[in-house]
C-alpha cells in the first residue's frame, strides 16, 4: 500500500521549468521569496503573480498540484490575516465592535500578509514539483561545497538526505508489516485516549526502532564494502551543468528582480 | 602473476576478547583466480565470519589472509582490498543506498573518485552484465529481491573488482529470485570473476567449481561438488542437505544398481539409467 | 467449522495509475483438521489471501466467512476472528518488542483480557509447544536468542492467542536445513494435536509437500491448480511454468519419463522414487 508513495511532492513531467539545473532553481527560489519582502504595494504584487503564473505554466503542473501546498498553512495564513487586521492601527476605521476595531491600514496590512505568505509557499512549491529529490539534494551539496571551509558538512548532509529518501518506503513498509503482526495478536492501535493509544504504540515502536538500527548497521557494513569513506576525494556521475535554458532562466528572473528593486526606488 | 586470488593461512576469528569459542578457528583456504567456490555450513559454522574476513571488515585474530597478495590486516591497503574482494550481502534492502538504481551502482566508483564520464560506462557496463539496464532510472524498492540482488552486485561490478564474495545472497529470495541470482554468477564466472558464494543451498553449491563445508569454525570437506556430496552422511552429521538425486543414486546402487556413488546433477542421473 | 472464501476480489491501490488486481475470483475452504498449502510465487496473492483471512485486509468483492460468521460485517467481532484465525507472519521474529520471552508470548493473551492464570499457562503451553523448557526460557531476553529460536518464540506468540487456525507464512525463510526441518517437525506435531488446523504459505512445494494433504496453487491472483499434494506434483511441468520450486525428485521423474520411462508421475519421495525405479529397471531387463 506504501509502496507506491511519492516522496515529497515531485510532479515528474518534462517541461522546461523541470529541466532547470536545480541549483539555478534553488537559487532563484530563494532571490524570489527576497523579492516578496521588497514589495511595498499592491500593483508590484499584481506584477509578481504575473511572473509567478508564467512559471507555473511553463512547468505544466496543474494548478490544483501547485495549490495543494497551501493547504497545511492554510491556518497559519489565516491567523496572521486576523491578527494584522486587529493589531493594526489606523487612521480610518472602517468597522468597530466593543474592543475590535478595523482600520484601512489594518485591512491593507493583512492582505498584504496573506498575499505574501500565499505566493511564497506557492514558489516554494513549484520548486520541489519541478525538481525531483535526487536532483535537489544534489543541487545542494554542490551550493554548499564552497562552505565546507567553515565548517558546513556539504556532503554528509545530501549523504543523510538520499538515506532517508531511499529508506522512507522501506520503513513504511515494514511498519505496515509490523502493525499488521501484532493486529493479529489481538493489538488495537485505534481506540482509547491518548495515553492509552501512546502506550499501544510500544508494540510497534520498539520493533520498528531495532530493525532501523540493524538496517543502519549493515547498510553501515555495505557502504565501507563499497570503499565509502566520507566525501573526500569523491567524484559524482552525474555532473550538474548549465545550458542554454538555464541562462535565459537567469536572463528572465533578473529583469524580474531588477524591476521590483526599481519599483522600490519610484 | 599469483595464482591465488585468496590466501587464508591458518586464521582464528573470535568476536569478543572474552569469548573462549573462536566463531573461525584455524581455517586455511586459498582460491584461484577464476574460481567458482561455494562455502557451505549450517548457521554459526563460522562461514559469513569468514566472508567477512577476506573483505576486511573483520580482522584476523590469529593468522593471516592475503588478497591478491595484499594483507588483510595493513590499514594503507584496506581501500584496495576492498576494491579487488567486492562484497554482496544477504538483505537485499539494506546494502541498496541510493533512490534510483544507476546511482546506487555508482556508488562504489564514485568513492573511489573515478571521473564521471568512466563511471558512466563502468554503470552502463555493469547493468548490461546482470541484464538490468532498462531498469536503471527505476527505484530499489519497486524492483524484485532478485533484481535487487542483481542491482548490488552490478553495484561490485562497477568497482572492477576480480573477486565478488556473496554472503547468502540468496538466503531471502523466492525460488525464481535464487534461479536470477545463479544465473548472473556463472555468467560472471564465465568472464573471468572469481566468485566466493556462501549459501546453504545444496542445489546452488552443485553449481560451483569447488565445494568448501565448514562446521564449527573449520573446515571440514573441501573439493569438487562430486567428491564433496558423494559424502552423504558426513553432510548430513554438519546439518546440511544433499541433493535429492544423490541420495537417490546411493539408495539405488545399495539396491544393486550398477552407478557411480558421485552422481549429483539431475541429467546424469537420468543418461545412466536410460543406457 | 471452516474458513470459507466467496468470489474474492482484492485490488490494490485502487484509484491511482498503479492499481494491480492481487486475487480474482477466488473460491476455497478450509475445513476444520486440514493440513494445507497454498503455493504461489512473490505476487501471485498468497500473502494477501491470508490477511482476509483474519480481517486484516477486506475484499473488494466476494465474502470470507470464518465458522459461519462473515469477516468484518461486525467491526466487534474482528478481534473474536483474529483469535481464532491466528497469523504468523513471514520473518515474525521482527515484532518482538517485550524485555522477557514470557513477557513478549503473554502480549495476545492479555489483549484478549484473560486472568492473570490463564495467560501464564498459556504462555508455558504455548512456550512448551514450540519445544522450549518454559523454565529456562521465559526470562531470557527475546533478543538474545538465535535467529532460529527468534522465530520459535514469535509463533509461540500466536499460539497462546490459542487458535483454531493457525496460518504460516514462509515460516522457514533464511533458517539453514537444520532449523528448516526441526520447525517443520513441530509443526507437524501442532497438527497432529487434536483438532487443530494448519494453514502452510510457501513458494515451493519442496517445502510443504511432506506435510500437508491438500494444496492451492496460486497463479496471477487466481487458483490455479487444487489437489493433494500427490496430484499437484503429477503436473511437476506445469508448476515449473509458472516459477514455482519443484523438488528435484520430481524433476528426475519428469527427465525419465520422457526418455521412455513409464514411472507413476506423483511420487514425492526418495523411498518411492526407488521402488518405482527398480520395478522400471527390472521390468526392462526382463523384456
Amino acid at each position: 500500500m506504501f509502496k507506491n508513495l511519492t516522496i515529497g511532492q515531485h510532479y515528474p513531467v518534462e517541461s522546461p521549468v523541470h529541466s532547470l539545473d536545480p541549483r539555478v532553481k534553488i537559487i532563484m527560489t530563494f532571490a524570489f521569496i527576497i523579492s516578496l519582502f521588497l514589495i511595498e504595494s499592491f500593483v508590484t504584487y499584481l506584477y509578481v503573480i504575473a511572473f509567478l503564473a508564467v512559471a507555473i505554466i511553463s512547468s505544466k503542473v496543474p494548478f490544483k498540484f501547485v495549490l495543494r501546498g497551501l493547504r497545511p498553512i492554510f491556518f497559519i495564513i489565516l491567523i496572521t490575516f486576523i491578527i494584522n487586521i486587529l493589531m493594526t492601527p489606523g487612521n480610518v476605521i472602517i468597522f468597530e465592535l466593543g474592543f475590535i476595531k478595523i482600520t484601512d491600514a489594518g485591512l491593507r496590512q493583512a492582505g498584504f500578509m496573506a498575499l505574501r505568505l500565499t505566493l511564497l509557499i506557492m514558489g516554494t512549491s513549484l520548486l520541489t514539483l519541478t525538481t525531483s529529490p535526487i536532483l535537489l539534494t544534489d543541487g545542494i551539496e554542490n551550493l554548499l561545497n564552497p562552505f565546507k571551509k567553515i565548517g558546513v558538512p556539504a556532503h554528509e548532509l545530501a549523504m543523510m538526505m538520499t538515506i532517508a529518501l531511499r529508506f522512507i518506503p522501506t520503513l513504511m513498509e515494514e511498519t505496515e508489516k509490523i502493525m499488521k503482526a501484532q493486529k493479529s495478536r489481538g493489538a488495537d492501535f485505534e481506540s482509547g485516549n491518548v495515553i492509552n493509544r501512546a502506550k499501544n504504540l510500544i508494540p510497534l515502536l520498539v520493533p520498528l526502532f531495532i530493525s532501523a538500527f540493524r538496517r543502519a548497521d549493515e547498510l553501515a557494513m555495505a557502504m565501507e564494502a563499497r570503499c565509502y569513506r566520507g566525501g573526500e576525494n569523491r567524484t559524482r556521475m552525474r555532473q550538474l551543468k548549465m545550458e542554454m535554458g538555464d541562462y535565459v532562466a537567469i536572463f528572465i528572473f533578473v529583469i524580474y528582480f531588477a524591476m521590483i528593486i526599481v519599483s522600490k526606488i519610484w | 602473476m599469483e595464482d591465488n586470488i585468496i590466501k587464508i593461512e591458518n586464521v582464528k576469528f573470535k568476536y569478543g576478547k572474552e569469548d573462549n569459542k573462536y566463531a573461525v578457528d584455524g581455517v586455511s583456504l586459498n582460491i584461484k583466480k577464476g574460481q567458482f567456490t561455494a562455502i557451505i555450513g549450517h548457521n554459526g559454522s563460522g562461514k559469513s565470519t569468514l566472508a567477512k574476513l577476506i573483505n576486511s571488515i573483520l580482522l584476523p585474530t590469529e593468522g593471516k589472509i592475503f588478497v591478491k597478495g595484499m594483507d588483510t590486516s595493513d590499514d594503507s591497503k584496506l581501500w584496495d582490498i576492498r576494491q579487488t574482494a567486492g562484497m554482496v550481502f544477504q538483505n537485499p534492502d539494506n546494502q541498496l543506498v541510493a533512490t534510483i538504481v544507476e546511482e546506487d551502482i555508482a556508488f562504489g566508483p564514485e568513492n573511489q573518485g573515478v571521473e564521471p564520464s568512466e563511471i558512466r560506462k563502468r554503470v552502463d557496463a555493469a547493468l548490461n552484465t546482470v541484464g538490468m539496464y532498462e531498469y536503471r532510472r527505476r527505484p530499489p524498492h519497486l524492483l524484485s529481491g532478485g533484481q535487487k540482488q542483481r542491482i548490488a552486485i552490478a553495484g561490485i561490478l562497477a568497482l572492477n573488482s576480480d573477486c565478488i564474495i556473496l554472503d547468502e545472497p540468496t538466503a531471502m529470495l523466492d525460488p525464481s529470485g535464487r534461479v536470477e541470482v545463479m544465473e548472473t554468477l556463472k555468467k560472471l564466472n564465465k568472464i573471468g570473476k572469481t566468485i566466493v558464494l556462501i549459501t546453504h543451498y545444496m542445489d546452488e553449491a552443485v553449481q560451483a567449481d569447488r565445494v568448501v563445508v565448514m562446521d564449527k569454525g573449520n573446515i571440514r570437506l573441501d573439493g569438487t561438488p562430486k567428491e564433496v556430496f558423494s559424502n552423504l552422511d558426513a553432510i548430513k552429521k554438519f546439518g546440511l542437505d544433499v541433493p535429492q538425486v544423490t541420495e537417490l543414486a546411493q539408495v539405488l546402487i545399495k539396491e544393486g544398481v550398477d552407478l557411480p556413488s558421485d552422481i549429483i546433477y539431475v541429467k546424469e542421473l537420468v543418461d545412466l539409467l536410460c543406457q | 467449522m471452516s474458513i470459507i472464501a466467496e468470489n474474492i476480489k482484492y485490488v490494490y491501490s485502487e484509484g491511482t495509475p498503479f492499481v494491480t488486481v492481487a486475487l480474482d475470483n477466488v473460491n476455497m475452504t478450509v475445513e476444520k483438521g486440514d493440513f494445507l498449502g497454498i503455493i504461489g510465487h512473490t505476487g501471485s496473492g498468497k500473502s494477501t489471501l491470508i490477511q482476509l483471512f483474519n480481517g486484516l485486509e477486506m475484499p473488494a468483492e466476494g465474502k470470507i466467512i470464518v465458522d459461519g460468521v462473515s469477516v468484518g460485517e461486525d467491526k466487534k467481532k474482528l478481534k473474536n476472528i483474529r483469535q481464532t484465525v491466528g497469523l504468523v507472519f513471514q520473518y515474525p521474529e521482527y515484532q518482538l518488542f517485550e524485555e522477557t520471552v514470557a513477557k513478549d508470548v503473554a502480549f495476545g493473551p492479555l489483549n484478549l483480557n484473560l486472568s492473570q492464570d490463564e495467560i501464564n499457562s498459556r504462555v508455558k503451553e504455548a512456550l512448551e509447544l514450540v519445544g522450549f523448557d518454559y523454565n529456562k526460557i521465559k526470562d531470557l531476553s527475546p533478543f538474545d536468542l538465535s535467529g532460529g529460536q527468534k522465530r520459535r518464540v514469535a509463533i509461540a506468540g500466536v499460539l497462546a492467542m490459542k487458535p483454531d487456525y493457525l496460518i504460516l507464512d514462509e515460516p522457514t525463510a533464511g533458517l539453514d536445513p537444520a532449523g528448516r526441518n526441526e520447525l517443520f517437525s513441530q509443526i507437524k506435531k501442532l497438527h497432529g494435536k487434536g483438532n487443530f488446523t494448519v494453514v502452510l504459505v510457501s513458494h515451493s512445494m519442496e517445502d510443504i509437500a511432506k506435510l500437508v494433504n491438500k494444496v492451492i496453487v496460486l497463479y496471477k491472483g487466481k487458483i490455479h491448480m487444487k489437489g493433494t499434494p500427490k496430484e499437484i506434483y503429477s503436473q511437476s511441468e506445469e508448476l515449473k511454468r509458472i516459477g514455482l520450486g519443484v523438488p528435484q525428485i520430481a524433476e528426475i521423474v519428469l527427465e525419465l519419463n520422457k526418455r521412455g520411462f513409464n514411472i507413476k508421475n506423483d511420487i514425492i519421495n526418495v523411498e518411492e522414487a526407488t521402488a518405482e525405479i527398480l520395478k522400471e529397471i527390472r521390468r526392462r531387463k526382463n523384456v
